[in-house]
């Protein structure tokens, strides 16, 4: 019982999550334009055709940034439990965080110094 | 008392950083300078230790220095240390003064050569490497000593390594020594195992209590040391790599392939006699194989035309002669026959060299002749030297060569059978070599006008060392002279308390080994006899070489199958290569064409195949690749789990 | 729950962090600044002050942040033979680098991120922090594998290594994962000190998780059958990189092995029959496939799998003293393996090389002392005396044959007879062969001399003197676990 107690919010996250889902998925079906074309009906692969040739030639900027995003958007992620706690970790906790954010930039800075975010 | 042994040692080495460092930036003559006075120097402090040895007690004969621990790990614990005692001692004054002796004629023999710097740099290497095996009091640091005269022989046989065939001799040199040293090495192990140390003193103290006599261990590891034995020293099974050694120059031939190197494993063998003796079928083993190898060598060499190969398989059938008188407990013998040995065969290979010199690297005894006018020193030394080999009474291997024969006939090991094939191979040994001799030296000239016209004898500093061997060729039996002969054999005495293995080590007393049984008369006969049917040899060589030449030719033709046989050497090289090498060359090809094209990456290709992915060309083999290694992986980690699943 | 507690010690950590900043130093400053050679310094520089700092704590065990770290001897020896790894692999790589016109700053960070992830390694006995210490380490080895990117070669090395090792990585985590079912902890100290009651309790549990993390390492070791990315990676790979990963993470895997499965899991007596099983294997498959390879990298890549079957011959006898024989022989690895590689290197910076063993031709004549080092290194690889190679196998042979391993060590003093043939093929080829046009001298730069001094004065040091180097080994057992 103990248990369920602890984990009762997450649980209601997930059942919140699946409902909420739903909805979104009721109201466009309910009142979406309805318009059925090839490209839509594709299994949807983040924007790479899923059935062809693996030799096509594909521009790779885009992944690029994709995967810059992927890497500081997850590093990002470990400063809300540090957010939350932060009250209790003080000052030691703040150097410690501190330190992360530097290593975090030293990763962005290397990354618009080579130019990898240049569009062109 | 301080006796510095290690200068002994550490004289060549510092030749060697001398002259190897400074490569090229010295003048020739500097080099050879440096080389032959560390060499000499070494010799001369061996001598003043010597003497100093002399001087001690006989039962206290022996000299031990630690210059500093090796190897301490644990209870195992090895020390850089020498030992000098009466086999030692004479092994290093053997090993340093002809050596020495060598070093200066090198000067003369490879004086326009350019690598001369770089010879002598190996000399004085093969030197401390090979006075490191001798003077070692631990069997680890002799096997380093004996990888290093190895090393040595392999650089130096390889020496003119332009020539396809020279580098060839080196790598089969070596390879062939590889085994026996293996054999050598499970040897030691199996003694550290026992015996729980490699120090000379605790292996032969403790062996008695650690090794039953005549027991499998023992027996297992002295076949092993044998082994290595064998290697080194071109015994039956590895004898094939010496006549190949000839590819190397002269002078080092002489030195390592008939004076020193070789003859290491009659030293080891002699010194480990304490195992030995607790082995009777090992000894068995060294007996025959040491007379089948003198038998079978001195055949061969009745056959061939080059001059050094003749000596090389003379020397190989000698070194069965060591190893024959080792395997009936004639230690002392063995190591007489080694020390005699290394004086007249030295001295027959540095005179050939002076005739090779002479005759512009001819060494086809077919196109020889007659070089006696032209080259009387170098013809009255190896005339020396062949009767000394021979075995005619009053040069030095007539001592120790009956020496032998007497014990392999008297010994408690010994049969009348090992005797009589010793003699036969004696008086095979007295024929070949007189050949030879009339061959090269007597007769006609067969050799075209244009290098008959340059016949010259060699320069002082090559005929010199000839005389100084020659002289040493007919003294050095003196120290030995049997009793039956009125001496006392000094030299057994001398030896005597090393060979703890005969006495069991507190009695000193002289010859325990003696011939009970069998009379002076006895042993008078059969020298007497020996003697009379090495001379018929010699005549009959005479008779057939000299003055009815046609009829060698006859009988040559006659005999034309065994001449064959003899003169393909057995055809041991072919023999070994269609059961050992080619099967090795097509097993490993199996597992790479086979196993690896086919298995592995057929299961590569046949997964992509059931995959599908068979359409696009030649690529995919790379992806499907990748998938194996994957799949072996896991396969891997399935496999062991599984195993301790169904355990 | 006090945070700041004795637990947090940053000098605990101080030589990691020392190589890491400078390994970001390095990073941020080689985008702005062109001077290659500033930041090749700039890596040795911190390198070397690394390895100051690891040699203060020799002899000082301690241990923080809540048992994840620890630095005992075992794991400073370690460091030390990681870091001489990189500043080793550093100086030889520089020419090269040039020579193939990829100096990238890139190279000196990734070089030391991935020695920080070794040093992580052998300094934990928590296994998600070696879990981790493997990944610090091994994905900047990718990325230096596929450094040379308009070599199709490199890129096949890169991804190759990238997909296996990701793969092998996945064998670890689940075993950890299946480690941590069974007893409810990472900490290698606690699943030891419970290890009888654990194994009555969940054996299979247990062994299977203890077998994958097993495998995971055997990866890193390139044990076969976990061997078949090797000749491909090292092949591919630049030269120097190839040096550093047939020393760095093999010693870094071999020190997780050591401590996970010889130490950690020392009640499981049945891993013995395994260590046997791979350590045949390995030395088997190593030194027969090696004989037929005519790529010197490859063939290379085939003997450090052959190396990695002695070593497992000690983790087979167990014991200290086969343990210290273990660790003597890394250490002397280190020093003729990338002594080897260095002469490589120095041959394939010339214009044209496919570093084929036909290549080699002629270096005697035209540069003697570099071709006797050569076969200095090839000797010791096949373990002659006076060479470290020799007193390696022994030490191993002769602990494995005092535990009474003898069949296991006549099979490892064959396999090293077959080596021989091989690494002799390359001396042969150096000193006896013709080359086919003119041997192309090869440029040599203080920093290549270096490099050579020091893994030939270590070749042979250990070779000559091996009482002292061996004393070290025999400190660097675990004085904590």
């Amino acid at each position: 019982m103990e248990h369920f107690n602890t984990f009762f919010p997450i649980f209601f996250l997930f059942v919140f999550a699946a409902i909420l889902a739903g909805v979104f998925l009721l109201l466009s079906v309910l009142f979406g334009r309805k318009t059925k074309t090839a490209a839509k009906g594709d299994p949807y692969e983040s924007g790479m055709k899923p059935i062809g040739t693996t030799r096509e030639r594909f521009p790779v900027r885009f992944y690029l940034v994709a995967i810059l995003f992927i890497i500081f958007d997850i590093e990002v992620v470990f400063l809300y439990p540090w957010a939350v706690i932060y009250d209790k970790l003080g000052m030691f906790g703040f150097m410690e965080m501190l330190v992360f954010v530097v290593i975090l930039l030293v990763g962005y800075f290397y990354v618009l110094g080579k130019g990898a975010l240049k569009w062109d | 008392m301080n006796h510095s042994l290690y200068l002994i040692i550490l004289l060549p080495l510092l030749g060697f950083l001398l002259n190897g460092l400074l490569l090229g930036r010295l003048k020739k003559g500097f080099v050879s300078f440096i080389a032959c006075a560390s060499v000499g120097l070494s010799f001369v402090w061996g001598v003043k230790v010597f003497f100093e040895l002399l001087a001690m007690p006989e039962g206290a004969r022996a000299i031990q220095e630690t210059l500093f621990t090796w190897i301490p790990a644990g209870q195992f614990q090895v020390d850089f240390s020498l030992l000098f005692d009466p086999l030692s001692s004479v092994m290093v004054l053997v090993v340093a003064g002809v050596s020495f002796i060598i070093h200066i004629y090198s000067i003369g023999y490879m004086h326009d050569d350019p690598g001369f710097g770089r010879y002598f740099t190996y000399l004085n290497l093969f030197v401390f490497a090979m006075l490191t095996l001798v003077l070692a009091d631990n069997y680890l640091l002799m096997f380093v000593g004996w990888e290093g005269v190895g090393l040595c022989s392999y650089l130096l046989i390889g020496f003119w390594f332009e020539k396809k065939s020279a580098s060839d001799a080196g790598k089969k040199a070596f390879i062939v020594n590889r085994i026996g040293d293996f054999g050598f090495l499970i040897g030691l192990f199996i003694i550290f195992w026992q015996v729980g140390s490699l120090n000379y003193a605790d292996v032969f103290a403790r062996a008695p209590e650690v090794f039953a006599v005549g027991g499998g261990v023992i027996t297992a590891a002295t076949l092993l040391l044998f082994l290595g034995a064998t290697g080194k020293s071109a015994q039956i099974p590895l004898f094939v790599w010496l006549p190949d050694a000839m590819e190397g120059p002269t002078p080092v031939s002489a030195l390592i392939h008939a004076a020193t190197m070789v003859t290491a494993g009659v030293y080891m063998i002699a010194r480990s006699n304490v195992l030995f003796m607790m082995a009777p079928t090992t000894l068995a083993v060294v007996a025959i194989v040491g007379l089948a190898t003198a038998l079978m060598a001195a055949t061969i060499a009745l056959a061939q035309n080059d001059i050094k190969r003749v000596l090389a398989y003379s020397t190989i059938s000698q070194l069965g002669y060591m190893f024959a008188a080792c395997g009936v407990a004639a230690f002392a013998a063995g190591i007489f026959h080694l020390m005699t040995h290394a004086f007249f065969k030295a001295l027959l290979f540095l005179g050939s060299g002076s005739v090779i010199h002479a005759m512009a690297g001819q060494q086809d005894m077919r196109y020889m002749g007659g070089l006696k006018k032209q080259q009387p020193a170098t013809f009255v030394t190896f005339f020396i030297a062949t009767l000394a080999i021979a075995g005619i009474p009053g040069f030095s291997g007539f001592f120790s060569k009956d020496e032998i024969l007497w014990k392999s006939f008297s010994s408690d090991f010994g049969s009348p059978i090992l005797w009589a094939v010793g003699l036969f191979t004696a008086i095979l040994t007295a024929f070949y070599m007189f050949r030879l001799v009339y061959l090269t030296f007597y007769g006609e000239g067969r050799m075209d006008n244009h290098t008959k016209a340059h016949l010259h004898e060699s320069p002082k500093v090559m005929t010199v060392p000839l005389m100084v061997l020659a002289v040493l060729s007919v003294i050095g039996g003196y120290v030995g002279i049997p009793h039956v002969l009125g001496g006392s054999n000094r030299f057994e005495q001398f030896l005597h308390p090393v060979m703890t293995g005969l006495h069991g080590g507190a009695d000193t007393s002289e010859h325990v080994l003696t011939s009970a049984g069998h009379s002076a008369g006895t042993e008078l006969t059969l020298m007497i006899g020996s003697v009379v049917l090495i001379l018929i040899a010699i005549y009959m060589a005479y008779y057939l070489y000299l003055k009815n030449i046609d009829l060698a030719g006859r009988i040559r033709n006659n005999l034309s199958g065994v001449h064959a046989l003899l003169h393909g050497k057995y055809f041991v090289d072919e023999i070994y290569g269609a059961l050992i090498i080619r099967p090795l060359i097509n097993g490993s090809l199996f597992l790479w064409k086979i196993i690896d094209v086919f298995v592995i990456d057929g299961i590569a290709n046949g997964l992509a195949s059931i995959v599908g992915d068979i359409s696009t060309g030649v690529r995919p083999v790379q992806t499907g690749t990748m998938r194996t290694y994957a799949t072996m992986i896991l396969a891997g980690a399935v496999v062991l789990i599984g195993y301790f699943i169904i355990r | 729950m006090d945070i700041r507690s004795a637990a947090i010690d940053l000098g605990l950590i101080s030589p990691e962090i020392i190589i890491l900043a400078s390994a970001m130093v390095v990073l941020l400053l080689g985008t702005v600044l062109k001077s290659r050679g500033l930041m090749a310094f700039l890596s040795l520089l911190g390198l070397v002050v690394g390895l100051v700092l690891v040699l203060q704590q020799w002899s000082q065990p301690q241990s923080g942040y809540y048992g994840m770290v620890l630095k005992d001897n075992f794991s400073v020896f370690f460091s030390v033979v990681f870091i001489m790894t990189a500043i080793i692999t550093l100086l030889m790589a520089r020419d090269y680098l040039i020579a193939k016109h990829i100096d990238r700053h890139e190279f000196y960070t990734l070089l030391m991120f991935s020695t920080v992830g070794m040093m992580l390694m052998a300094g934990s006995t928590d296994l998600v922090v070696i879990f981790l210490g493997l990944e610090i380490m091994s994905v900047p080895l990718y990325v230096m594998a596929g450094m040379n990117k308009i070599d199709p070669k490199s890129n096949e090395s890169g991804i190759k290594y990238f997909m296996i090792g990701a793969f092998a990585s996945s064998f670890l985590v689940f075993g950890i994962a299946l480690l941590y079912g069974a007893s409810g902890t990472t900490d290698l100290r606690r699943i030891m000190a419970d290890f009888s009651f654990l194994k009555m309790q969940s054996e299979l549990l247990l062994y299977s998780g203890a077998l994958l993390v097993m495998t995971g390492f055997a990866f890193k070791v390139a044990a076969v059958p976990f061997h078949m990315w090797v000749p491909d990676v090292y092949e591919g790979a630049p030269t120097p990189v190839t040096g550093f990963f047939s020393v760095g993470p093999k010693a870094a895997g071999f020190a997780a092995l050591l401590r996970i499965c010889v130490y950690g899991f020392s009640g499981m007596a049945e891993l013995t029959a395994v260590f046997w099983l791979l350590a045949v294997l390995t030395m088997v498959v190593g030194n027969v496939l090696a004989i037929f390879q005519n790529n010197i990298k490859r063939m290379l890549a085939y003997s450090s799998i052959a190396h990695a079957g002695y070593i497992l011959v000690a983790l087979t006898a167990g014991g200290e003293g086969a343990v210290s024989s273990a660790v003597y022989y890394l250490l002397a690895y280190m020093f003729f393996n990338l002594g080897g590689f260095t002469i490589v290197t120095i041959i394939d910076s010339r214009t044209g090389s496919n570093s084929q063993i036909d290549e080699i031709k002629g270096l005697a004549g035209r540069h003697p002392y570099l071709a006797s080092l050569l076969a200095l290194f090839m000797f010791a690889l096949a373990g002659f005396p006076p060479t470290a190679g020799f007193m390696g196998k022994f030490y191993i042979f002769s602990e494995a044959v005092r535990n009474g391993f003898v069949w296991l060590t006549v099979i490892a003093v064959m396999n090293s007879l077959v080596s021989v043939f091989y690494y002799l093929r390359v001396v042969v080829a150096a000193f006896f062969g013709k080359p086919d046009q003119e041997f192309s001298p090869v440029s040599f730069s203080p920093a290549l001399f270096i490099a050579l001094l020091v893994t030939a004065v270590g070749t042979l040091a250990l070779g000559c003197f091996p009482g002292y180097w061996l004393e070290l080994s025999q400190m660097s057992m675990f004085p904590i676990i």
